[in-house]
């Protein structure tokens, strides 16, 4: 019966990893899930790279920072679906909180103020920040947006048991900002 | 408690609510009568108690015979009058209208102690706004800490002018006002003064209690915290029209 299995990837960009938390809580409906899809790609996974086609892209997180905006386009390329999940993906929630400020004070505050021990701002292996924060949308189509902070378990369910059944969800019934 | 109401010659009229019969007094605004027969009619700044200021323009009805749109808290009803709450024209404006209020201002519901009681944030829900379509203005805006009891948090007001009412109609201080206009539009206490160095607030926390946001809180409250009470106004406002 499994035969073909729905692919679903997922990644956070600049979020807390709250909202994947919260995908876990769905527990043992997990097992009822994994009847239904496939997890090809996620921090969740092992596999290193996102495949050519997959049937619906999760991302987690606001663009952020120019790696933010290049796993976003990779997704909205390579997924036929693409959901919002969680505030910081849907609105840009408290990542997006910088940008009342310059970058620059921001950089002072997170590594000169705060800092007692060998204060420098990071140039090696991290990516640049960009200017001003955006929610997914922002940057690349989505098609659906799981909005809360985190989104509960049971509103990852329900839009996910929807779009297995091939309804289109309504997240408003489940959710909200902040929820 | 209720004062009973004088014997009046206000007459009585019959009007239309989503093709459902109703009778009303000819002196009640549309969103009184849907209030009063549960048809729900989304609103910010409309409070019972206070008095109008049609500012939100959340409950925009469609009335039989007009092509443009009526706030139902400004209008009055009329002997014949057919209204129309639910439409997709109306839908799609209410959806709008409360995209622009948070694409204006931070409103930031995981960071606010209104989160969980907050009317902003249940009408987005109820309208289904699941996400902003136009860019946020990311404009930054002052926090007034200087009240020792209260807060003001411009981030997420929205204009609304229930504060100002409420000081001016019920406590009668006046305290708060508008200031600028446009984004740079502000409530201010005072003459754009701190609010801890207002010499005329009472603080009765009237303001706080009516403010459908974040943006009049509690000191000390933390996520979530700041629950609103707005038991008082209508007795009072009765209290005061009656005297």
């Amino acid at each position: 019966m499994n035969t073909k299995k729905i692919t679903v990837a997922t990644a956070w960009l600049d979020g807390c990893s709250g909202c994947h938390m919260s995908f876990l809580d769905m527990d043992q409906r997990l097992v009822e899930l994994a009847q239904w899809i496939d997890i090809v790609y996620s921090p969740l996974v092992d596999t290193k790279e996102l495949p050519k086609t997959v049937d619906v892209g999760i991302l987690e997180g606001s663009i952020s920072s120019e790696d933010d905006l290049k796993k976003a386009r990779e997704f909205r390329q390579h997924c036929k679906l693409l959901i919002s999940l969680g505030d910081c993906a849907v609105t840009g929630n408290v990542p997006a909180l910088r940008n009342q400020f310059k970058l620059a004070d921001v950089f002072n505050r997170a590594y000169h103020e705060n800092v007692t021990l060998q204060p420098q701002i990071p140039t090696c292996d991290v990516p640049t920040l960009r200017v001003p924060v955006k929610p997914i949308h922002g940057e690349v189509a989505v098609d659906v947006f799981i909005p809360g902070c985190p989104p509960p378990a049971d509103a990852i369910w329900y839009v996910l048991s929807e779009l297995i059944a091939g309804r289109m969800p309504n997240s408003s019934a489940v959710t909200r900002f902040g929820a | 408690m209720a004062q009973p109401a004088p014997l009046s010659t206000v007459r009585v009229v019959t009007l239309t609510i989503d093709d459902r019969d109703f009778s009303a007094r000819e002196d009640e605004t549309i969103i009184e009568v849907c209030r009063e027969n549960n048809i729900p009619i989304p609103s910010l700044c409309h409070l019972d108690g206070l008095s109008i200021w049609g500012g939100c323009r959340l409950c925009m009805v469609e009335l039989e015979g007009q092509t443009r749109l009526f706030a139902a808290c400004s209008t009055r009803v009329t002997e014949g009058m057919r209204i129309q709450t639910q439409s997709e024209r109306l839908r799609s404006y209410r959806h709008t209208i409360l995209e622009l209020l948070f694409a204006e201002r931070h409103h930031v519901c995981a960071v606010c102690v209104s989160n969980g009681h907050c009317e902003l944030q249940w009408l987005a829900q109820k309208c289904g706004v699941d996400h902003v379509r136009v860019p946020y203005r990311q404009a930054a805006y002052p926090v007034d800490s200087s009240h020792e009891m209260f807060r003001i948090d411009h981030n997420r007001c929205i204009l609304c002018t229930r504060c100002v009412r409420v000081c001016d109609e019920i406590e009668g201080a006046h305290t708060w006002d508008i200031m600028g206009r446009g984004t740079d539009c502000r409530v201010i206490s005072d003459l754009a003064q701190p609010w801890g160095d207002s010499t005329n607030c009472t603080s009765c926390g009237k303001c706080v209690q009516v403010c459908p946001t974040g943006a009049l809180v509690k000191q000390g409250t933390s996520v979530g915290e700041m629950v609103k009470d707005q038991h008082f106004l209508p007795i009072l406002a009765r209290r005061r029209h009656a005297q």
